[in-house]
């Protein structure tokens, strides 16, 4: 199976998996288990291949600018970890199906399940730095998600939330971190990370490079100072505390540090950082894991205990302590895994998880009493079982470390006593809830789980005992071909063998299992009575009350920032951006001449400085009226407009000026619309301004002037320079014989640029029924609604809206008669400017956004004369249908391309011979400018129309809000 | 002409500016008009004052500028001007929405408490 068949098949099995209905539990189970399965066979075939130290590889361009590529890699470590995660998974995936209950949403658990072993797997199968940090985030998030699977409970948001923000900050540490050793390296490929050891050592940003790792690795990990989310993170489902906090993803820190150890260790830097995490983590969580009270508790903080081991031996810059850590990862990974699921089975089957009320359960629960013993067993380092190899190994490091003197006689002595540790915590899981006096207030009276929910632990178990017994037969050749990498190719001597001879490592497992006895006897009384619910010294330090409490000091401080340098006032915001434009202009002429350019000058023609004239009367007079005289503020913008668009007309911008005047007549039926819900304002009842209020206006009336001065000098400036060359030529020279056009613009907007245009309008169509939305809910208010005076009292028999809708009788009649009937004859003639706009655009001035617009200021003219209902009981324009219509055009037309092969929206022109009427030339961009036509026609509409509609709606006190 | 284009834009972009300075919606609209003329016109303007030389193919003439005015910013502006009047539209109806939820017309719903006036001023 290829690397990324084996990749993909868990991700398409989520998905999957996400589609079963909610109560399909057997079936959900299934199917990830036969997943699961499929990918540990897979996997389990690839074995030959990296045996000896081969790597399998496979690559896909993904971005080849930056250098990366999507390169999946195995060899014999990778070859492990895959095997853990999915043999594991399959293992889970069984158990998980006993012990989820039916009113649980069980394919999402599955599905995410599967989503999780995915990114596990990608991980661990990456070959690129940067493919291993995304599907590391990967790892952060569906981990996020399990944890929080029961989101109904508080705990189980807290926790999820907690440790996605602590692995998913060292997750962005990881990726800056890779990106650094990727630099160092110039390649993020990891076989030439790999090979880039020496230089990265001796590189002067290996120690940033390193601590950024090592953060990524730490808090993935959970190895101290971030230790503290994982035993919050056991309010997930306890199956996914088997996968994910025991066998998998927290062991992915570890694997990282495997992964990379050829290249960032053996340097003073890594051994002391690495080992006295480890170290600490070790110690302490081993220590506290011993007063836990809550079964799984327990086990995470013996997780942590024993990842802290596996990083103190990644940590000792000894190839032999390498080994040992690969080994311990397979050893914790097969006995934690089956302790959870034990955990799980005793809460699944008796109600609790509280240690002081379990006991005495191996009466009832026989079978499963003695998996967990045997486990517990494997846990504390009890010969004959895979846990006592790795730690004799582990002791024999501490032993034979060689380094500073104190930490020569420190080691030692941690190790036994975490070993000490570790038989108490592990004598509290097994004798303590197994043996002892029936426990006589269990929520459920205690029994056997089902046989299938037994089986994953007993084959966990029974890997425990073959390797334990027969380590060099049976995982020999696997902890070979998977240490190999982690020590960069040669592997040191090692000796697989349950006796090594009376040693110093055999004397400090003795010490440890009699320490750990007797500490056991004296806690365990105490512990069942309810005392020490805090441990001594260690308890009250709480990693998670720090953590909560840099979280509040967090937003307390960006809260502060965003009250001093932030403001909910509009007209500050707008004032300081104001203040911005103009003072990064004065800093970027700052250190250069501005003055004017030679290009000759076009002479001055007094019509056009005239027209200007009234131009700049009408900006200012608007300017000045525009709070108590809104209506002559509006014409004076229009006129402002008119001159604008003069303006276009006079320098050779005919379409300019034709859509400009378009535009200026529906934005001014717009606001003469919008001016009637505005609330009155008279001048006399303004008082006397404030200092404040003088002082305001003096800023602004300066920053007006300043920007209007700056924009006049620098258009100035602009203007009589040479304009530089742009690639307008080329639009020039090829509208006619590629586009099927004379007129530049037009096939600018409809084949050149044809795909912006596209956006616009789908931006055009977006306002329009944003309008739309915005109005629904939109009731006028009271004051608004009474007819002016002229409109009232007068006949009943009148249809029209114009004056009050409520109360119809007190409408005008003959109202806007001479107009209305004007505007009706008007309606067929404007519709044939329009089509003659519309035909022409390609050759002449014109196209579909004014054609467009013209036929929605003559329709908008009947609604203005006669009315909204008048006209609509006449015709209704569905302006919605317009709009959809025209979008389907454009890109129907730019889907049309496809078929030919030819790229989105590439035009094509068509020569039909037509009977009488010749040969036509039909573009492509005919059909896409009709798309524009439509929508245009169909967002103007919607937009007045909508506002329009509000005249004939009830008040918003009538309306009840 | 030169002198007479860039005052118009001087003038109508600082009109705008001191209109969206204003604390009344219809003011800040009104000045966002003013600021999307100017600003189009300077953009406009960029393609160079050609008098008579419409962007419009003419068998035998050379496609080139010294022959034609510059349709590029043409082209940018007719987006322009077609996307202002949307924004406009979509102003006009949030000041709408907006005055009807607040009571008031003023930008930010009421005046700052700290003129200490009725809300009047200008």
């Amino acid at each position: 199976m290829s690397l990324a068949v084996l990749l993909a098949l868990p991700f398409a099995g989520s998905a999957l998996a996400a589609l079963l209905p909610a109560h399909a539990r057997t079936t959900a189970a299934s199917f990830a288990a036969l997943v699961a399965l499929a990918c540990a066979v897979g996997v389990g075939f690839q074995f030959p291949e990296v045996r000896d130290g081969g790597v399998l590889r496979e690559s896909w361009a993904w971005m080849p600018g930056l250098g990366i590529a999507f390169t999946l890699r195995l060899d014999g470590f990778a070859w492990m970890f895959a095997m853990l995660v999915t043999g594991i998974g399959t293992l889970v995936a069984v158990y998980a199906r006993y012990y989820m209950s039916p009113a649980d949403p069980v394919p999402r658990f599955f599905a995410l399940f599967l989503a999780f072993m995915g990114a596990m797997l990608g991980v661990v199968l990456a070959g690129d730095l940067v493919v291993l940090a995304f599907f590391w985030e990967l790892t952060s998030l569906v981990s996020f998600l399990l944890i929080g699977y029961w989101h109904h409970r508080a705990d189980a948001r807290r926790g999820a939330r907690m440790a996605f923000v602590v692995t998913g900050a060292g997750g962005l540490c990881l990726l800056a971190g890779l990106l650094v050793l990727g630099h160092i390296a110039g390649s993020y490929d990891l076989d030439h990370v790999l090979a880039a050891g020496g230089r990265i050592r001796a590189h002067e940003l290996y120690p940033a490079a390193l601590a950024l790792v090592l953060l990524g690795a730490f808090t993935k990990s959970a190895q101290f100072p971030f230790h503290f989310w994982l035993p919050h993170a056991m309010a997930a489902p306890t199956p996914v505390s088997a996968y994910l906090h025991s066998a998998t993803m927290v062991k992915a820190g570890v694997f990282l540090l495997a992964r990379l150890w050829p290249v960032l260790a053996g340097t003073e830097a890594w051994f002391w950082t690495v080992t006295l995490a480890g170290a600490t983590t070790l110690l302490v969580c081993a220590y506290l894991a011993m007063f836990q009270r809550d079964l799984k508790g327990l086990l995470a903080y013996s997780t942590l205990s024993h990842l802290g081991l596996i990083t103190l031996l990644l940590g000792l810059n000894s190839p032999l302590a390498a080994v040992a850590a690969v080994f311990h990862v397979m050893n914790h990974a097969t006995f934690k895994a089956s302790l959870f699921m034990a955990a799980g089975i005793v809460d699944h089957e008796t109600g609790t998880r509280d240690t002081r009320r379990l006991s005495g359960l191996f009466r009832a629960m026989p079978i499963t009493g003695t998996l967990a013993l045997v486990a517990s067993a494997a846990m504390a380092g009890v010969p004959l079982l895979n846990g006592f190899l790795s730690k004799e190994m582990f002791f024999a490091e501490t032993v034979f470390v060689a380094a500073h003197p104190g930490v020569e006689v420190a080691l030692p002595v941690v190790a036994t006593l975490a070993g000490a540790f570790a038989v108490v915590y592990a004598l509290r899981f097994s004798v303590g809830i197994f043996f002892g006096p029936a426990a006589s207030d269990l929520p459920r009276p205690a029994h056997e789980p089902v046989r299938w929910m037994r089986l994953p632990i007993e084959l966990l178990v029974a890997a425990c005992l073959v390797v334990g017994i027969a380590p060099a037969w049976s995982i020999g050749p696997t902890l070979a071909a998977a240490a190999r990498p982690v020590v960069g190719g040669t592997l040191p001597d090692y000796s697989l063998a349950i006796w090594h001879g009376l040693n110093a490592p055999l004397a400090m497992s003795v010490i440890a299992l009699a320490l750990g006895f007797l500490a056991w006897h004296a806690l365990a009384p105490r512990l069942a009575r309810g005392e020490l619910a805090l441990a001594p010294i260690l308890g009250p330090w709480d990693g998670q009350r720090a953590f909560t409490r840099t979280l509040a000091a967090l937003a307390r401080g960006s809260g502060s920032v965003l009250r001093l340098a932030g403001t909910t006032r509009l007209q500050s915001q707008l004032a300081w951006i104001v203040v911005t434009a103009i003072g990064v202009s004065l800093v970027v002429f700052a250190d250069q001449a501005f003055g004017w350019g030679d290009r000759p000058r076009v002479p001055v023609e007094p019509a056009f400085a005239l027209m200007w004239v009234v131009g700049v009367a009408c900006a200012l007079g608007a300017a000045v009226q525009a709070k108590f005289h809104r209506l002559a503020a509006l014409m004076m913008l229009a006129g402002a407009g008119l001159v604008t668009c003069l303006t276009f007309a006079w320098f050779s911008a005919p379409d300019l000026a034709l859509t400009q005047l378009a535009v200026e007549a529906v934005t001014t039926v717009l606001m003469l619309l919008g001016l009637r819900w505005l609330p009155k304002r008279l001048p006399e009842r303004a008082k006397p301004a404030t200092w404040r209020v003088h002082g305001r206006h003096l800023r602004d009336f300066l920053l007006a002037v300043a920007s209007g001065a700056g924009l006049a000098g620098l258009s100035f400036a602009m203007l009589t320079r040479p304009s530089s060359q742009s690639i307008s030529p080329y639009f020039l020279e090829h509208a006619q014989p590629g586009g099927g056009g004379a007129n530049v613009v037009n096939v600018i907007l409809v084949d050149f640029r044809a795909f912006d245009t596209m956006g616009e309008i789908t931006v055009l169509a977006a306002v329009a029924l944003t309008v739309y939305a915005l109005l629904r809910r939109f009731r006028p208010p009271r004051e608004s609604i009474d007819p002016p005076q002229q409109q009232q009292a007068l006949p009943a028999d009148l249809v029209t809206d114009l004056g009050s809708t409520r109360d119809a009788g007190d409408t005008a009649v003959g109202y806007l008669v001479v107009p209305g009937v004007l505007a009706r004859l008007v309606l067929p003639i404007a519709l044939v400017v329009a089509i003659h706009l519309f035909l022409r655009g390609h050759n002449q001035p014109g196209g579909g956004f004014v054609a467009g617009l013209v036929v929605a200021i003559a329709l908008i003219a009947q609604y203005m004369v006669a009315g909204t209902r008048w006209v609509e009981m006449r015709l209704d324009p569905h302006p919605a249908r317009w709009i959809a219509a025209g979008l389907a055009i454009v890109v129907a037309t730019g889907l049309g391309a496809l078929a030919f092969a030819h790229p989105f929206l590439t035009s094509h022109t068509a020569h039909l011979d037509l009977p009488l009427v010749g040969t036509v030339h039909l573009p492509s961009a005919f059909f896409f400018d009709l798309g524009v036509f439509a929508t245009v026609v169909g967002s103007t509409l919607l937009v007045l129309v909508a506002l329009a509609h509000q005249s004939i709606r009830a008040p918003a006190d009538e309306a009840g809000g | 002409m030169e002198v007479v284009v860039s005052l118009a834009i001087g003038a109508l972009g600082g009109s705008g500016v001191w209109l969206v300075l204003r604390p009344r919606s219809f003011q800040v609209l009104l000045g966002l008009s003013l600021l999307s003329y100017a600003v189009n016109l300077f953009i406009f303007s960029m393609g160079s004052l050609s008098i008579d030389a419409e962007p419009i193919v003419v068998a035998g003439r050379v496609g080139d500028l010294l022959h034609y005015t510059d349709p590029m910013p043409q082209a940018l502006v007719l987006t322009a001007i077609v996307i202002g009047f949307a924004m406009t539209a979509l102003c006009l109806v949030v000041l709408l929405a907006f005055r009807g939820f607040a009571g008031s017309d003023h930008v930010d719903g009421a005046p700052d408490s700290r003129d200490h006036d009725d809300g009047s001023r200008a």
